[in-house]
């Protein structure tokens, strides 16, 4: 099975990678408090950006309100846990089940009735909007005051009940994100996956070779929006607190997918490196402006523009299509 | 002659126009039929039709006995009718192997089998050696190669081709000539050419069928077509005598 997942990847590939899981696996011992959060901050933006990666960048379909599935997911379960006190791991299957429904809704919709562009991202943001004001009145779970989950007491590690040290969560983040890039891997290796990529770059060609482009546009959004109802329900367990002002926010779905376009939409690393170098180079400018007394409000949202700009500019496929080329990490056909 | 594609009465409408009139013809398995005609004769929409992007507003279509029309691309490429198109599609930022491959994962779910067939249909196309390209990077003789490539690995029983010579060199018109030529005849597949090109269809179809403003107005072997006198007026003139 993994000689068949590396198959095609040279070797100098193989050792960057290999190297790399090694370093994020010892982080902890070596990274302080800051550093950890960082990482978990960049572990999380890879994990979403990939599973947005599954819609936009394999099947070419632009989802610009993913923040509806992180939310829908972050909620079920903390709702779950904080009303009926339900482990946060099987809060999980309702979490993912409730978000991948209202994918195949969204996407029923959708692809049924040909909204294909721009107009299929419109529909995408109108329902995460309806998402946020919806939750707004939604009493149950605290509505526009925040839904609030028991903060966690740090003496112990519970990871049944996801309560316990920024290293757990690191941890866990760091598997989600590993398994996230193992399952698009294998995806995209077989045929669902050249299936998206042939709706992806033509999708009249695509149904003149037999490929049922509805069906398996449905099975994108279904696992993309399973995959981020995932990332929700950590973010609700890790935070603490929801705010649909926040967690549905458009700015949300926004961040999510600057990652895998400067990293390169469609490629399997371009969500991970994009998250690096866009969470990595703000904290770091974060760190030189707060230095130099410069620090205004809206800074970080300033240089996400700039990174934007110069990668469409410079690097339109992306950073890491780029670097993989320069450097011989991966094979003809990856 | 046993019937692969029968064609009875079909008619299509946009808004005032009747593009397609009650065309009707059939096409006798393991044979090259061409349909030709001047531009805007309803060539292309015909063809449309029996590859599932348009319904007929009447007639019916039947490919081996059961009733084809009406169904969509994706379920008409199903049934085994594989096409390409007249300005080319093909996956541009993948390469020419995966663009066949596919066509050919329709039929072989394993990617290891089907990437065999792709290797054997590029093979055969004679763009084997440029497969790991992406096929953005073709020429335009190379793309109407990779059509043909495309669709074929889908293990068509009959094979559409929507003006695959169009904008070939005499030399690249010869070349597909004998290529179509030796898969009609190594593998008994079924060719429904529409095609302006008609030293093309002179060398391939076995049958012609001529459509005018929409209208069947002749239909026969390519020598007798091109000598009936209401062909070479509506459409032909001097240039069937090339």
């Amino acid at each position: 099975m993994i000689a068949r997942m590396l198959d095609g990847v040279p070797g100098r590939g193989l050792a960057v990678l290999a190297g790399l899981l090694a370093v994020l696996l010892a982080a902890p011992w070596v990274a302080n408090d800051y550093v950890l959060t960082v990482l978990i901050i960049v572990l999380y933006s890879a994990y979403t950006g990939q599973a947005w990666n599954v819609m936009m960048g394999f099947a070419g379909q632009l989802s610009l309100g993913h923040a509806i599935y992180v939310g829908l997911g972050g909620y079920a379960a903390a709702a779950l846990y904080v009303h009926f006190g339900v482990a946060p791991w099987l809060g999980l299957v309702a979490a993912v089940a409730i978000a991948a429904a209202c994918g195949a809704v969204i996407g029923f919709l959708a692809f049924r009735f040909g909204v294909g562009g721009v107009y299929f991202a419109i529909l995408t943001i109108a329902f995460a909007e309806f998402a946020r004001i919806g939750f707004d009145h939604f009493r149950w779970v605290g509505a526009s005051s925040g839904f609030f989950l028991p903060v966690a007491n740090y003496t112990r590690n519970d990871l049944w009940n996801l309560r316990g040290d920024p290293t757990m969560f690191y941890y866990v983040m760091l598997a989600l994100t590993v398994a996230a890039f193992a399952i698009c891997h294998v995806l995209l290796k077989s045929r669902i996956g050249y299936y998206w990529q042939a709706i992806r770059e033509d999708e009249v060609a695509a149904r003149s070779l037999g490929i049922d482009t509805f069906r398996y546009k449905m099975y994108a959004i279904v696992l993309s929006a399973g995959m981020t109802a995932v990332a929700g329900v950590f973010f609700a367990f890790y935070y603490n607190n929801l705010f649909p002002e926040q967690v549905f926010h458009i700015s949300r779905s926004i961040e999510m997918i600057l990652g895998p376009i400067i990293g390169g939409i469609g490629t399997l690393f371009g969500p991970l490196v994009g998250a690096l170098l866009l969470t990595g180079l703000s904290e770091a400018m974060q760190e030189l402006l707060t230095a130099l007394r410069l620090d205004v409000p809206g800074a970080k949202q300033v240089f996400y523009g700039l990174c934007l700009l110069v990668v469409v500019m410079a690097l339109p496929g992306g950073v890491w299509p780029w670097v993989a080329g320069k450097l011989g990490l991966t094979g003809p056909r990856s | 002659m046993t019937v692969l594609l029968a064609v009875e009465g079909v008619s299509k409408r946009f808004r005032g126009l009747l593009a397609v009139d009650g065309v009707s013809f059939q096409i006798a398995r393991g044979s090259i039929f061409a349909v030709i005609g001047p531009n805007g004769a309803g060539k292309t929409t015909l063809f449309n039709i029996i590859a599932g992007a348009f319904a007929p507003n009447g007639g019916s279509i039947a490919f081996g006995g059961e009733r084809i029309d009406g169904l969509t691309p994706d379920e008409i490429c199903r049934r085994g009718i594989g096409r390409t198109f007249q300005v080319v599609r093909p996956f541009p930022a993948l390469s020419v192997e995966d663009n066949v491959l596919i066509g050919a994962m329709l039929r072989r779910h394993d990617p290891a089998s089907a990437r065999r067939h792709a290797h054997e249909v590029l093979a055969r196309l004679e763009l084997f050696g440029k497969r790991h390209q992406p096929a953005s990077t073709l020429t335009l003789p190379d793309r109407k190669r990779l059509e043909v490539a495309r669709a074929l690995a889908t293990d068509p029983k009959l094979l559409l081709l929507d003006e695959v010579m169009a904008g070939l060199r005499p030399a690249e018109t010869d070349r597909m000539v004998s290529i179509l030529r030796e898969l009609n005849r190594d593998f008994g597949l079924t060719i429904l050419l529409i095609e302006h090109v008609m030293r093309a269809v002179m060398a391939l179809a076995a049958r012609v069928l001529v459509l005018h403003h929409g209208a069947a107005i002749s239909e026969g072997a390519p020598d007798a077509v091109v000598r009936d006198p209401a062909v070479v007026q509506s459409y032909l003139g001097a240039e069937a005598v090339d």
